[in-house]
């Protein structure tokens, strides 16, 4: 009997993580509006050709997407020509986009060509300021050195940014600091400071109605935005592969702005952002045009996500975790053993877990994020079975033993009935545990209440991030209160009236 | 019933039991009596196979116990201690036919048996249906006894049965135990601490000190023949208050 279930659990562990079926194309993007308003339009452009297309939407930073696309769990993502020479190949040089074509395929990986627009850092001014100076290169600011600079921290600290540009454009300017990116953006605006670095495509410079100075010298590299996808696409959805080839050049830098904005200004959901854009330049009509994503709909499918993830790591963790509490409290010495490496389990953190989880069990989906909810599990479960059993009074467990019954017997009959209660409160903490923590499975595309408290960060809107925590705090109150109701079934009620007694 | 051949007991450096050779005749009362730590619990949880010795053997019925032997030779002891023992999650008559209903006793056979038992201990027939934390002490006792006694066993152990009793009760309990042992004529060995008491159950009274028998007989001849000061000693520390009053 518990050999079947521990087959069963295994078997679900397994179709879990063969849910993403072979005749789909997965995308993927990265954590932040761009990449993922991209992904958005690889996946409706490629279901237009009529091959089902799934987006596997903030897959975090540059790893995570990267190592997806190597495995083999995504098929496609949006990347930039820089991110790809310097950070994934490691380049010093500047490469050219032939050599990092070849480097790529040496991998089995094909770039397209750009989509139209270079995301690089830029240099941002006051459009009445640029007017006023007659500024529209960068060359031009070095003939006004009482301007005042006010850049972020990371373009003050890179050495391909302001280290190298002041050298290059001979700007000698006096008045520079550095300060955070958004506060940059509010002094701009209060007139504090008159220039700073901007991404190109950076939709604020829409919103803020800056001029965004041409880089003349061609000092910053370029970040032409491509797509990266596995070499046996193209053999297995050819038409997949010319479906996003088909957007080379077609996206240029004002209309990434725009793109843009309308996410993060006019907070509209990024598929439908993209879904508008095909439809007026290309005249597709993805579905995702009318759409209806009601906060109801999204609730309910974050909340089937956030269940599921739970509801799976707890019930393994149970199988496993009572049993070796029993032992731990049988055998004192190999108890000590358990205890020490389920506690260094639990004291991961849980970034750290994720990271260490996902060479083992794939970067993509449910599995890494159940795995890592399976062994927070265990240590309150152990640890509870272990201290129920240990607690039971000498002379209870010996008026047992005296009865002449078998350690098994025992074990069911009188043992585990009294320490019901305390392996019940293992359970209930680990299920606690395991509904906040499912929050970090947004981080790796498994979907929960993570989602929309990451989408709400990104976008800093806090109506979104509520979205997620609201629910995820409910969810952990409920939990709570199915466990202390269940306690009538489980705990016997004789243990229940000692307790009273005791109370008294 | 009990032989116990040179059976010797420590604890980390504390000698609990030194090498002891003792014989427990059948159908007879043994109370095991001495001060505290003095190694009479010791003896009888060895007689249990609750511990094991680190020399010498018991043998029970003619036969050493071992692991191979213990769950049989248990079925066939019935063991008591001071609380009782109940499992708390499990009703009185839970308690009492557990190990019954283990061994796969016939239903009819299990009730009767309860039946005999109630009336044996005098535990009114309604508060089987009670969890231990419903009961007093005293029927604590009694359904510990009960549940000691359901398998009808050669031999009753009892570890200080009565100790936890207010005096009142534990008298009434005394009479009522004392009338139980003589109508079942089985093997009773009993530790107390309490003199009186043992004086009161003994056919045969074992006094220890420090791990060792000092002197082993006849209540009489703890009294009238002490084998040592010590026993004068423990004698005397018992004084009935009247004769105290008297002095």
């Amino acid at each position: 009997m518990r050999n079947r279930i521990c087959v069963s659990a295994l078997t679900l562990l397994v179709l879990v993580s063969c849910v993403s079926a072979a005749d789909t194309v997965r995308v993927g993007s990265k954590v932040f509006t761009e990449s993922i308003i991209l992904g958005d339009i690889a996946t409706q452009v490629i279901n237009d050709a009529g091959i089902p297309a799934d987006h596997k939407r903030q897959l975090g930073g540059t790893r995570i997407p990267w190592e997806a696309l190597l495995r083999g769990e995504i098929d496609i993502y949006p990347e930039y020509t820089g991110t790809i020479s310097q950070e994934i190949l490691a380049s010093k040089q500047p490469m050219s986009e032939a050599q990092i074509r070849e480097t790529l395929a040496q991998r089995g990986i094909r770039m397209t060509r750009s989509l139209g627009f270079n995301d690089t850092y830029a240099i941002g001014m006051r459009r009445d300021v640029a007017v006023k100076y007659h500024i529209n290169s960068i060359s031009d600011l070095a003939m006004h050195p009482e301007l005042r600079l006010g850049f972020s921290n990371e373009f003050m600290d890179r050495a391909d940014c302001w280290r190298s540009l002041r050298p290059a454009y001979h700007l000698p300017q006096t008045d520079v600091k550095g300060l955070d990116h958004d506060l940059a953006y509010k002094a701009l605006q209060t007139g504090s400071i008159d220039a700073t670095d901007v991404y190109s495509t950076d939709a604020k410079i829409k919103s803020l109605n800056l001029a965004v100075l041409i880089d003349d010298l061609h000092h910053f590299p370029e970040y032409n935005a491509v797509y990266l996808y596995r070499a046996d696409v193209q053999a297995r959805f050819p038409k997949a592969v010319a479906a996003i080839e088909r957007m080379e050049s077609q996206i240029n830098e004002s209309e990434m702005v725009d793109l843009n904005a309308r996410v993060e200004l006019q907070k509209l959901p990024e598929s439908k952002v993209a879904a508008e854009f095909l439809q007026h330049k290309f005249g597709i009509n993805s579905a995702a045009l009318d759409a209806v994503d009601s906060r109801t709909t999204r609730i309910i499918a974050r909340t089937r996500e956030h269940l599921f993830m739970v509801a799976i790591s707890l019930v393994s963790a149970i199988i496993v975790a009572i049993p070796l509490g029993i032992v731990a409290a049988k055998r004192p010495r190999l108890g000590q053993i358990i205890l020490a490496i389920a506690s260094i389990i639990y004291t991961i953190p849980s970034l750290a877990l994720l990271v260490f989880l996902i060479p083992i069990f794939g970067i993509t989906g449910y599995l890494p994020a159940i795995v890592a909810l399976f062994l927070y599990s265990l240590l309150p479960m152990i640890r509870n079975t272990h201290a129920g059993l240990i607690e039971i009074p000498r002379g209870i467990r010996e008026s047992a033993e005296a009865l002449g019954l078998p350690p098994r017997t025992r074990l069911r009959l009188i043992e585990l009935p009294l320490a019901s209660g305390a392996i019940l409160s293992g359970i209930k903490t680990a299920a606690v545990i395991n509904v906040a923590t499912a929050t970090l499975g947004a981080l790796i595309g498994a979907g929960g209440y993570g989602q929309p408290i990451l989408t709400g960060i990104r976008l800093s809107s806090t109506p979104l991030v509520l979205e997620g925590a609201i629910p995820a705090a409910l969810l952990a109150l409920i939990v709570q209160g199915i466990f202390e109701l269940s306690e009538r079934f489980v705990v016997p009620r004789g243990l229940r009236l000692k307790a009273e007694s005791a109370g008294l | 019933m009990f032989h116990l051949i040179g059976v010797s007991k420590t604890y980390d450096s504390h000698v609990a039991l030194q090498p002891t050779t003792l014989r427990i005749e059948p159908r007879q009362t043994t109370v095991f009596i001495g001060p505290s730590g003095c190694g009479k619990s010791t003896l009888l949880r060895l007689m249990v196979g609750l511990i094991q010795p680190d020399a010498g053997s018991v043998e029970f019925d003619n036969t050493p116990l071992n692991k191979g032997n213990l769950l049989p030779s248990r079925q066939r002891m019935g063991y008591v201690i001071q609380d009782g023992g109940l499992f708390p999650h499990l009703t009185a008559r839970q308690n009492v036919t557990l190990a019954a209903h283990y061994l796969r006793y016939p239903v009819t056979k299990i009730n009767s048996r309860v039946q005999e038992l109630t009336d044996l201990t005098h535990l009114e027939s309604t508060r089987l249906q009670l969890f231990p934390a419903e009961l007093s002490g005293g029927q604590r006792q009694r359904v510990s006894l009960m549940r000691a006694l359901m398998l009808d066993p050669a031999v009753l152990l009892l570890d200080e049965p009565l100790g936890a009793l207010d005096p009142m009760i534990r008298r009434t309990l005394q009479i009522d135990l004392k009338a139980i042992f003589k109508k079942l004529a089985k093997t009773v060995v009993l530790v107390t601490h309490d003199l009186r008491e043992a004086v009161f159950f003994a056919d045969t009274i074992v006094l220890l000190r420090d791990g060792k028998i000092v002197q082993q007989g006849p209540p009489q001849d703890l009294l009238n023949k002490p084998a040592d000061p010590f026993v004068t000693e423990f004698v005397n520390a018992q004084r009935d208050p009247i004769e105290v009053l008297d002095a």
